[in-house]
């Protein structure tokens, strides 16, 4: 390493060493910010300055077609007696609770499968699939499957004797129908993501535990889940953090129906924005939701002290 | 054990063989035998509907329907879309990250903070804002409209390639430092090559995520079929159909078939790189 030193600032009589240092320092410098300056437009324009200014439109009262007019935080105290908002929280996170208790549990399965048994890539990649198909061709798939007369589901539900369920109809039914529809393409990313991890647990500590004579399930709740505590972490918080922005899959199968029982909050948020033209109410209505996100997110790293590994 | 990933496995194929199955089958059939396992009478002219190759009339006889996707355009948009924004991103975030990791310089820490801050931010907060810049600079129904937010730089992409440039070893860069070259000959003759694989990692999921990208294209993108995107088209053709009386199942799964094509390519072509893909960014 002094080697390196002697090269980039060679030692130069002392007079001339602060102008050495300039030197490099302007020229590192600048092409650093050279590096950096389509990223940083990029941020600027498209992150930083939308960022302030949906804060700014939030405050307004705006249709885009004639001035906006200011009204403080009228929008948000709009929010308070606004039955779609509390409907649009209470609906979203059902939606969040049964996508991910059911997810979290049939992934940790599946990683645990993948490392015992699934060695195959093929098998992998297969598993993998669903998690390539846009979300529109997943909703499209399952509203057939699920369709009340013609779907398979039903067909078979009626083959084995009981009623069909119109599950993306029925208002009790319509969230959890999602969370599983959402399960079913996301299951073999979560479930690899999860046996990525477990691959970092050193084995020795499992053959210790086998010599102890500790059964398979102990190994699992003793060893295993406590070592992948920063990774079931990782998983849970950015699962959570997109179950609650759910779009795509509403816009095609129930455009927040049945009677609002899926109207979660991206879809409020996209009608009151696209379809009522209401930019300042539909710009509120995100900051909220990225204030939600952000106490979600830190009760969550708080909850599961994700730094520490016992 | 066995058993648990038999069904996983057929939870995950049966599915996609359904949506084939139907496809594959004459509109007029779809209502009956519902419960067999192979298509009846297989026929291609779902297939021919729903690109707009059968002529109107002819559709609407066999199947109730005339409705059709520009499927070849639809496609092309899609990876113009997809294509183009993967491409400049990440070599984009790749500058900026290496910059984060190597270069020194002043307000570094401040703005790469900035920009992790921003992982934290959803879509929804800089969609309208963003909406109402491209509509006030005539952008919306144009690629350039689309391609705007995300062709620069993602707070994610220069994150991932960062921690990866950390970790580099130094002496490299100081062997070439030794030899005279310059930062920009080092970052491009030395760093680049060596980091080929999380580049392509990240490559291949950013392609993958825009290609699947459904509310930007739609607000954008959406209003016109020259700038309508796979996912945005196959909406359309959904809520094209009658809403009283069934859907156009048969047309639907056949427009989802062409759709999951793609999908399946990839997966084949590049199913193991896609695998270690995604384990690395989960060990990450």
């Amino acid at each position: 390493m002094q080697i390196t030193t002697e090269v980039i600032s060679p030692a130069p009589p002392s007079r001339f060493r602060s102008k050495w240092l300039k030197r490099l320092f302007r020229e590192e410098t600048i092409v650093a910010w050279i590096f950096i300056f389509p990223s940083l437009v990029g941020f600027i324009t498209f992150y930083a300055v939308p960022a302030v200014r949906g804060l700014m439109v939030s405050f307004t009262d705006w249709d885009m077609l004639t001035p906006a007019k200011y009204v403080g935080l009228g929008n948000y105290v709009r929010m308070l007696h606004d039955a779609d908002f509390w409907n649009a929280l209470k609906v979203t996170s059902l939606f969040v609770l049964w996508n991910i208790s059911i997810q979290t549990v049939l992934a940790l399965l599946l990683g645990v499968i993948m490392s015992r048994l699934a060695k195959s890539n093929l098998v992998r990649s297969i598993l993998l699939l669903p998690w390539l198909l846009s979300n529109v061709v997943v909703a499209l798939l399952w509203m057939w499957l699920l369709d009340p007369t013609l779907g398979i589901v039903n067909v078979a539900i009626e083959l084995l004797g009981m009623k069909s369920v119109a599950f993306l109809g029925l208002p009790q039914t319509a969230i959890p129908t999602l969370a599983i529809i959402t399960i079913w393409r996301y299951l073999g990313y979560t479930g690899l993501l999860i046996f990525a991890g477990m691959q970092t647990i050193d084995l020795t500590l499992y053959e210790a535990a086998e010599v102890d004579g500790a059964g398979e399930w102990d190994m699992f709740w003793r060893i295993t889940l406590p070592l992948m505590r920063p990774i079931l972490t990782f998983v849970m918080v950015t699962s959570i953090i997109g179950s609650f922005q759910i779009f795509d899959i509403v816009a095609i199968t129930t455009k927040g129906g049945p009677i609002n029982a899926t109207k979660v909050f991206n879809w409020l948020i996209y009608e009151q924005a696209f379809q009522r033209f209401n930019m300042g109410y539909a710009a509120a209505l995100s900051v909220v939701l990225f204030l939600i996100l952000i106490v979600v997110s830190f009760a969550q790293m708080r909850l599961f002290r994700a730094n520490v590994v016992d | 054990m066995w058993g648990v990933l038999g069904v996983f496995i057929f939870i995950t194929l049966f599915p996609l063989w359904w949506v084939l199955r139907t496809a594959l089958t004459a509109p007029k059939l779809v209502y009956f035998n519902t419960n067999t396992l192979l298509p009846v009478q297989p026929t291609m002219v779902n297939f021919l509907r729903v690109t707009g190759l059968l002529d109107p009339k002819t559709a609407m006889e066999i199947s109730g329907s005339q409705f059709s996707i520009n499927f070849l355009l639809a496609f092309r948009n899609t990876v113009l879309f997809a294509g183009v924004i993967t491409l400049f991103q990440v070599l984009f975030s790749a500058t900026a990250a290496y910059a984060f990791a190597r270069l020194d310089f002043p307000l570094r820490n401040f703005i790469f903070s900035l920009y992790i801050s921003a992982l934290m931010v959803p879509a929804v907060v800089t969609l309208i804002p963003n909406f109402i810049l491209m509509r006030s600079l005539g952008w919306v129904g144009t690629m350039q409209g689309m391609w705007a937010p995300y062709i620069l730089m993602t707070p994610f992409a220069v994150f991932f390639l960062r921690q990866f440039f950390l970790g580099i070893n130094r002496e490299l860069e100081d062997a070439a430092k030794i030899d005279g070259a310059g930062i920009f000959s080092t970052f491009w003759r030395i760093i680049l090559p060596i980091s080929q694989a999380p580049m392509a990692t990240l490559a291949v999921i950013t392609f993958i995520f825009y290609w699947n990208e459904y509310l930007w294209p739609l607000v954008i993108g959406g209003g016109v079929v020259q700038t309508r995107v796979m996912t945005v088209a196959l909406g359309i053709f959904r809520s094209q159909n009658p809403s009283q009386g069934a859907p156009d199942w048969s047309g639907l799964m056949a427009a989802a078939v062409l759709a999951i094509i793609p999908a399946l390519v990839l997966l084949v072509s590049m199913g193991r790189r896609l695998l270690d893909s995604i384990r690395f960014t989960g060990i990450k």
